[in-house]
């Protein structure tokens, strides 16, 4: 069946919550308002206001509160407006969730789900287009997740709310509106598990979130000029499934990293050390990496397309590593 | 003083002396190196502690800021096992991995101390979030300092409280130094902090806490209108610490007088319950005698027990970082 992003997020939650009466969902705007994008469309009508609860502008209050009540035997999700909203509960997350069951030597444990857009939408400005999956990614504790396609969207935040570690699950404001296929009926994807996209021989390319389709569309284009290109969407960035990663290098040799964030200590330098690390006799050059610019996003659009990667980018990286610049 | 009996007083009374000369031994341990890093110790607010928990069930959940020991004591752990903890030993409430600042005991509800000031006041509205989401009858009781109330994540904490009538009981220790500035030089109404609650509409009652009768009556009555679906109840108890902020801050420093201290140390809450007790002719001196031989050795087989466990095997380091499926 062909849903959209958003309404794949809102079938896994729906499910979830029919499911188990311990998950209730908290955030501004979630309930009556149906979800600042409309995620929670049709929430509060089927599940009531206790379980849809709308709070007011207080990302450090109502984030602790929900680690709180996950202490206590509740399944929370945390709507954030937007990601960003996250560093204003960033002490909640990483010294809180994140931190809980080790500094309790096992005692407790934190099943909650923090989940909302990341990334930049159009012009939104340097404090609402940030991508910060690497600062929760270098927290010990924490899982990541950053699903592209409205498919992995719900298996994956199903098996996000069902996991019983603190998850951040990131979003994209200009994902909600994208549609792809959805197997009917219940399924889960597993955290952890990448998938390659589109299979090549020729060079590989990782990519998630609003980004895969990037690499895949710059995929089209250099299958074009004759070049395979394989793409990898780790879906899962914590724990990262290296092991998919370097079956396709081994093959291919060549490794391509775009990423929307900033390029310093981002994502992809991570990624690189990993493959450098594990399958570094398999590579024929140096792995490059296409990211966000060094600089808070600016408003004007053509300066915030300069900061974004794009396909020609992307096309170019591809050639460059392949030696068909 | 209606409700004076003996055995009762007695036990109260042992149980600030256990707390006292528990602390007095980890100070020895400190000094001796077998503790380490930060030790804040709850000399002189035993009362507090022991006060506010005799009025709850088994059941109901306490939380705090760092100064923990009192509590986690108080609440009924293993002796043993907290010096274990203090000692950084495999045997310790959190098998090493805690610490003085971040004790739990989950058998004995005793949800964590925490060490960010403020950070924990939202786990405890979470808390209560879960019992009342539950339909549990159960309360929470929030412990932090008065250096804790100006900061942002107590405000946020007090409104959700208030705006849901949770049942959670902020107790504020007004030791009047937040480490070494004093009460009148952070918060603006340092005459009444109680204002910052009362300012949500929380009620709120200030108690002598170093008595540890009163602190017990005020909480009895707290406790059964907050268990009875009254909402959120703020209680500020006077109090002072008679030691440094922690072992590495001497017992009066340059912020304080020895004279203050001295003044202070007239109104020890265990010689004001020791006076009561003889005023009432309950009990003779010689009746404490065997308190102090009993709390003597339960102290001294605590750190006997810490001193003879193991460290934790290396295998531990990795443990418990995250729940493992």
């Amino acid at each position: 069946m062909l849903l959209s992003y958003r309404e794949a997020l809102n079938q896994a939650m729906r499910e979830e919550m029919r499911r188990d009466p311990r998950i209730f969902l908290i955030g501004e705007e979630v309930g009556y308002y149906q979800g600042a994008f409309k995620v929670t469309k049709g929430f509060v009508e089927e599940f009531g206001p206790q379980r849809v609860v709308d709070t007011p502008i207080t990302e450090a209050g109502f984030t602790g509160l929900a680690i709180g009540a996950a202490m206590a035997g509740l399944q929370p999700i945390v709507e954030l407006m937007t990601m960003n909203f996250g560093i204003v509960a960033l002490d909640q997350i990483v010294n809180n969730a994140a931190k809980i069951r080790y500094m309790s030597g096992g005692q407790l444990s934190v099943p909650i789900v923090i989940r909302g857009p990341g990334s930049a939408a159009h012009q939104l400005g340097a404090q609402h287009s940030q991508s910060l999956e690497a600062w929760f990614c270098h927290v010990p504790g924490l899982k990541v997740v950053a699903p592209s396609t409205p498919r992995d969207a719900k298996g994956l935040l199903k098996s996000a709310i069902r996991d019983q570690n603190p998850v951040i699950f990131i979003e994209a404001q200009l994902l909600y509106g994208t549609k792809g296929e959805v197997t009917e009926g219940e399924y889960t994807i597993p955290l952890g598990q990448a998938e390659v996209k589109r299979a090549g021989a020729d060079v590989t390319v990782v990519a998630y979130s609003k980004m895969l389709l990037v690499a895949l569309e710059a995929a089209d284009q250099l299958s074009r000029e004759g070049l395979d290109v394989e793409v990898i969407d780790p879906r899962t960035l914590k724990p990262l499934d290296l092991d998919t990663i370097v079956t396709s290098v081994k093959k291919t040799g060549r490794l391509v990293i775009v990423e929307e964030g900033w390029r310093f200590c981002g994502l992809g330098a991570q990624i690189a050390d990993s493959i450098y690390t594990a399958a570094f006799d398999y590579l024929d050059g140096p792995i490059v990496r296409v990211t966000g610019e060094e600089v808070p996003m600016p408003y004007s659009r053509p300066l915030e397309d300069a900061a974004i990667p794009d396909v020609p980018r992307v096309v170019a990286a591809v050639k460059s590593v392949c030696g068909a610049a | 003083m209606a409700d004076m009996d003996r055995d009762d007083l007695l036990s109260l009374y042992r149980q600030m002396l256990l707390i006292r000369r528990f602390e007095e031994k980890s100070a020895e341990m400190y000094a001796l190196a077998k503790i380490a890093g930060f030790l804040h110790l709850y000399i002189g607010e035993e009362a507090v502690a022991v006060g506010a928990i005799a009025a709850l069930r088994p059941d109901d959940y306490a939380i705090s800021a760092y100064r923990d020991h009192g509590y986690c004591l108080a609440r009924g752990s293993d002796p043993g096992k907290v010096m274990a903890e203090l000692f950084g030993k495999a045997t310790g409430l959190c098998q090493g991995k805690g610490g003085s600042m971040h004790l739990v005991d989950l058998p004995n509800r005793f949800m964590g101390g925490y060490a960010i000031v403020g950070g924990h006041i939202p786990l405890a509205t979470g808390l209560a979030f879960a019992t009342k989401y539950q339909k549990q009858d159960l309360v929470t009781v929030c412990f932090f300092g008065e250096g804790a109330v100006p900061s942002g994540q107590a405000h946020e904490a007090f409104n959700l409280a208030a705006l849901w009538k949770l049942p959670v009981i902020f107790i504020c220790e007004n030791n009047r130094y937040g480490m070494g500035t004093p009460v009148h030089r952070a918060v603006a109404l340092y005459e009444n902090v109680a204002e910052a609650a009362r300012s949500y509409g929380i009620m709120a009652e200030r108690v002598d806490g170093m008595d540890v009768l009163a602190v017990r009556a005020l909480m009895r009555t707290v406790v059964d209108q907050v268990r009875a679906g009254h909402g959120p109840f703020f209680i500020e108890a006077m109090t002072y610490r008679f030691m440094g902020h922690s072992m590495a801050d001497p017992s009066h420093g340059h912020y304080r007088s020895k004279d203050e201290v001295e003044e202070h140390r007239k109104r020890d809450p265990l010689v004001l319950l020791k006076q009561q007790i003889l005023d009432q002719a309950l009990c003779a001196e010689a009746d404490f005698k065997p308190l102090e031989q009993e709390v003597g050795e339960i102290v001294a087989a605590a750190v006997k027990f810490a001193d003879e466990s193991p460290f934790p095997e290396p295998s531990a380091l990795h443990r418990d970082v995250m729940v493992e499926d």
